[in-house]
């Protein structure tokens, strides 16, 4: 049961700042919170093969085994963190359903499935000036010639840890940590005066 | 005015008004500060740093030693760098900067970039290669340190070839231009550091390029003669700049000193300016400037310019004449600028057709094109006479200047060779040659030089001294960029947070979290605060945001062995559904950290941890997985921010409690302590602890942390009707304190055993835990060690400060011996006294004995006592 009153994201301040700026810049650039994403995170071992199908099976799609890339089915996600370690990724409320999923996937198999949705919250950034908003902070390269649609990364936002996901030519997707969230917008929109 | 009438890249439409040490002068666009000097007929611009001797433009760029100046805040700029601008106040310093205490008001950013391929240096050969990479589609990033491209050929004539290749380059989307923008620092995997200059500012470009291109072009050096430093002896190269470039004659009467062919050109250009040269001096024709005298006018501020030079043959045989001129040109040959070669490791080798140092063994993926690698043949060097060092005139070598910024000679170098030093890092700093903020960029060759002439050695096997970043000085507002004020570390928030800026908190930080530290009432004070939070959380109930403390889930059928691993107490036999304080040792056996673990589910435990140890503990856990016990099946993930945590504490908790969760029976014996239940409030999933960190009946209600804020509300409106108290962490010190619960770091440092804080108890001694064997070590077993004791000051009002040294005699002679510190230390308002935790050695031996804390003129004295000051039974705990 999702009672929508009560819970609130960690940038929920910062919905009419964000939307200030995709009118200021004529669309070039609009930043918004996801909120409230699903996110599971997933231990197993990849060299399973039996396990790895009956996870692919569980959840509809294949794990990525190629390190920082993503593979998806309709509205679900999968993001490679580690060699054993995904980030399962949903639309709002379908965290249970994913970790039921893994866990029938898992059966008696060693893994751990872990509920992280409130863990991290999803910030949205699309337009033709993301990647060079984020070049003021994040290290690695971004360039939609190396930083494509399906790969994703574990970098720094300044000093934040978070996940970058490319999930098309123009949207970039930063899981960050909720309690380090207003610390990451604050500085996107600080590096927007450069 | 010693502008020309015509010539030059500078704009005479555009005036700039500028000031220099007071007086006003106009420059145009297209000036530096240095052009505009000279333009003015300001000869001296600065005074060197020891000897006070009056210093001129030495040279047309980043190498100058001798024109330091300061603009407003910013210090130790070399003039020659100093773009014009309309307004401009520039002071000439002498030598030294003045650091200023106002904050740097510039604004600075940091950016990084990805390229293919970076080409250092815009001049003929980096514009040539970066027009080469530019055609493939790479991506290609052209840096410049001047305010535009062309390095040398600006003013020489090449302006049809500039324009087009820099049109040509202009048109590819991926090359990127920067100009102002020097290349300082080349690490390892091509990491380039830049430094871009802005109007009110800077941009430091972390640039990481897949092939560096190093076009950095080549310095001129000079010779060196006796007073070789006065102002109007500037490099040849130098000369011409100011001429072709800026239209700007240096001088009236020109001398050339050379010994090599670069100079050729330079006299036909000082002609068509209106310089007349009176004198060539050529070694390789067999003279040289031996000395040089100053000019006898020296009034109106502007003495002790250069007033002629002394030639003699360079044997010594002959005769000497003097010619008088204002402008003495040098040039003894050119050093390719291998500074970032070097630095990325980079080899060198010295070339004695070319006397000067060239790339040898290029480290990979970097190359060096033009000037600076050793083609010499655009600067017109042609052929060179190797010479450094004109003889003394039976003068002492005390004004043959090696290093102008310095203010070191051939007199210091050859007092350092005298001390038996032969490596030229010695030879360095013992003289401090190249330690000034040009780094010796004209005078660490010549260093080499005259330790190899001196001590008969080849040049290159004395070497040169080691290139380090930066190239050029880099403020300290570049390297923080944005990184200041709110940005300058990350501040964690609690989602909790904006009730607790709502309702008055102040904040402490507490690693990168913002903790509410108390909660004043109107103009309370942190004293009256903290006591009225404490007797609420006593004799009521009050609540505070737990929410930073560092949670780690456990998963695998191997997580009970680890965790007894992992933790000095066991956990076989907790239930699921239960909890248990562990502490964790390193394995010297100290105390590491320490949380509550909660078990969940088959397979599945939870860790808490201390808030500063959150990341710590997972490390120190990851690495155990992964390195020493990796048969273990346990898999480890960081859920600290998923869980929003109310703390709810007091004798009335359980009222508030009831309120929220009226269906869930609460009674010790069906909820009892430790335990854990699953519930629900309003819609919010909440998994309730009765756990305590006060000593007091208390639970913590966990929720996701986006349901944190409406638990927290939920929890304040439950507490109302029972005047339910919000409170920080000085409160929650000092409710812990008085049941003598430690906190590591504040009473560990990680020199305290377990033993030491009276927690014997808590170590199993049916299992092996990181840490155990330590704790057979004598000298953890010594009776001596300092070990955890309370404190009861003798005035009830005196409060020890935190970290007071403690002594046995009240009025002992000084030194006295100190036997152990004040850890902890408050106003209880349970005890209406103060208290305090120490360690103390052989503690639990002085009980009921007197320590006193010498301070600032006079002396606290204090009963030791048990390290628990409250509720000893669990009564209240437990009820």
């Amino acid at each position: 049961m999702i009672a929508e009153a009560v819970r609130r994201s960690p940038l929920a301040d910062y919905t009419d700042r964000f939307a200030a700026l995709s009118t200021a810049t004529d669309g070039a650039l609009s930043i918004r919170e996801l909120p409230f994403v699903s996110q599971v995170d997933l231990r197993a071992d990849p060299k399973d093969s039996d396990l790895m199908q009956r996870l692919a099976t569980a959840i509809g799609f294949a794990l990525p085994i190629v390190p920082n890339t993503v593979t998806s089915r309709e509205d679900r996600r999968a993001l490679w963190l580690a060699p054993d370690e995904w980030l399962v990724v949903g639309p709002d409320g379908q965290q249970g359903a994913i970790e039921r999923e893994l866990r029938n996937g898992l059966n008696s198999a060693f893994g751990s499935i872990v509920d992280v949705s409130a863990n991290r919250t999803v910030i949205e950034i699309r337009g033709g000036k993301a990647r060079d908003l984020l070049a003021h902070c994040v290290p690695i390269d971004l360039d939609a010639r190396v930083f494509s649609a399906g790969r994703c990364a574990q970098t720094l936002l300044v000093k934040a840890h978070v996940i970058i996901e490319c999930r098309d030519e123009s949207g970039l997707i930063l899981y960050v940590r909720a309690s380090l969230a207003t610390y990451a917008a604050d500085w996107l929109l600080d590096a927007l005066t450069e | 005015m010693s502008r020309l009438a015509s010539g030059g890249r500078i704009d005479r439409t555009r005036p700039i008004q500028f000031s220099f040490n007071g007086t006003p002068y106009r420059g145009y666009e297209g000036d530096n500060l240095a052009s505009a000097l000279l333009a003015n007929d300001v000869r001296v611009v600065a005074n060197s740093v020891t000897y006070g001797r009056p210093r001129g433009v030495f040279s047309a760029g980043v190498e100058e030693p001798n024109a330091l100046v300061q603009v407003g805040n910013d210090t130790m700029l070399r003039a020659t760098q100093v773009g014009l601008v309309d307004g401009l106040e520039a002071i000439g310093l002498n030598g030294r900067g003045r650091l200023s205490l106002e904050p740097d008001g510039h604004r600075y950013d940091k950016v990084y970039a990805h390229c293919e391929v970076l080409v250092i240096g815009g001049g003929r050969a980096g514009i040539t290669a970066a027009l080469e990479a530019g055609q493939t589609g790479d991506r290609v990033i052209l840096v410049d340190e001047q305010a535009e491209f062309g390095g040398r050929l600006l003013g020489a004539g090449w302006n049809d070839w500039l324009e087009t290749s820099l049109g040509a380059l202009r048109s590819p989307p991926d090359v990127r231009l920067l100009t102002r923008a020097t290349a300082f620092g080349h690490y390892d995997q091509n990491l380039v550091l830049i430094a871009q200059r802005l109007p009110n500012g800077g941009r430091l470009w972390q640039a990481r390029a897949k092939r560096v291109v190093l076009a950095t072009g080549a310095h001129e050096r000079p010779l060196i003669f006796a007073n070789n430093d006065r102002p109007g002896i500037m490099l040849a190269g130098a000369a011409r700049a100011y001429v072709n470039r800026y239209g700007v004659a240096p001088g009236k009467r020109a001398v050339i000193f050379t010994n090599n062919d670069s100079t050729d050109a330079l006299a036909g250009d000082l002609k068509r300016a209106g310089i007349s040269v009176e004198a060539i001096v050529d070694v390789r024709a067999g003279e040289a400037v031996l000395d040089t005298f100053p000019s006898p006018a020296g009034g109106g501020g502007q003495g002790g310019g250069l007033g002629g030079v002394t030639i003699a043959p360079l044997t010594g045989g002959g005769s000497r004449r003097e010619v008088e001129c204002d402008l003495l040109c040098v040039s003894g040959g050119f050093n390719p600028t291998l500074h970032l070669f070097s630095q990325a490791q980079g080899r060198l080798r010295y070339d004695q057709a070319l006397a000067c140092f060239v790339p040898d063994a290029a480290p990979p993926n970097v190359e060096v094109v033009g000037a600076a690698a050793g083609d010499l043949g655009g600067r017109g060097q042609g052929t060179i006479m190797p010479y450094w060092v004109v003889p003394s005139d039976g003068q002492d070598w005390s004004t043959h200047f090696v290093d102008l910024e310095r203010d070191v000679t051939v007199a210091d170098v050859r007092r350092a060779l005298s001390t038996g030093m032969r490596s030229v890092e010695h030879v360095k700093r013992f003289t401090t040659i190249g330690t000034g903020s040009d780094q010796g960029k004209t005078a660490g060759i010549n260093e080499t030089a005259i330790i190899a002439t001196q001590l008969g050695q080849p040049v290159g096997a004395v070497g040169v001294t080691t290139f380090r970043p930066p190239y050029v000085p880099v403020s300290f507002g570049l390297m923080a960029g944005r990184n200041r004020g709110d940005l300058f570390e990350p501040i964690r928030l609690t989602a909790m947070h904006p009730w607790h800026v709502a309702h008055g908190a102040v904040f402490e930080n507490v690693g990168q979290w913002k903790r509410p530290w108390y909660f004043p009432r109107h103009d309370e004070d942190i004293e009256t605060a903290v006591l009225r939070e404490c007797r609420a959380a006593r004799e009521g109930v009050a609540v505070m945001d737990a929410s930073t403390l560092g949670k780690i889930d456990i998963q695998g059928p191997d997580a009970v062995e680890f965790l007894n691993r992992m933790y000095t107490n066991a956990f076989d036999t907790l239930k699921i559904g239960s909890c248990r304080y562990g502490l964790m040792c390193k394995v010297d056996g100290m105390v590491f950290d320490d949380g509550v673990v909660m078990h969940l589910g088959p397979d599945h435990w939870l860790a808490t941890t201390t808030t500063g140890g959150a990341a710590a503990v997972l490390e120190w856990m990851e690495e155990w997985l992964q390195t020493e016990w990796t048969d273990l099946r346990v898999r480890l993930t960081s859920v600290t921010d998923h869980w929003a945590d109310v703390a709810v504490v007091g004798p009335r908790s359980r009222d508030v409690v009831r309120g929220l969760f009226p269906k869930l029976p609460l009674d010790p014996e069906s909820f009892p302590f430790m335990a854990i239940r699953e519930s629900e409030t309003a819609g919010i999933p909440v998994r309730l602890h009765r756990i305590t960190f006060s000593g007091e009946l208390a639970y913590e209600l966990w929720t996701q942390s986006w349901y944190g804020l409406a638990l927290w509300e939920a929890v304040m409106a439950a507490g109302e009707p029972f005047a339910i108290t919000p409170y920080g962490t000085e409160a929650m010190h000092v409710l812990r304190a008085e049941k003598g619960y430690i906190i590591c770091g504040q009473e560990t440092d990680g020199t305290v055993t377990p033993q030491d804080l009276g927690m014997s108890w808590i170590l199993s001694k049916k299992k092996a835990f990181i840490g155990r064997r330590s704790h057979r070590r004598r000298d953890t077993a010594r009776p001596d060690r300092k070990q955890l004791v309370g404190l009861l000051p003798v005035e009830r009002d005196q409060l020890l400060p935190e970290g007071a040294q403690l002594v046995v005699e009240p009025d002992g002679t000084i030194p006295t011996k100190m036997i152990g510190h004040v850890t902890s230390s408050y106003r209880s308002a349970t005890l209406d006294r103060t208290f305090a935790l120490a360690m103390l050695q052989s503690g639990r031996e002085r009980l009921g004995a007197m320590v006193y804390a010498p301070l600032n003129g006079h002396v606290v004295s204090a009963t030791v006592t048990e390290p628990i000051f409250y509720d000893k039974e669990n009564v209240r705990r437990d009820s």
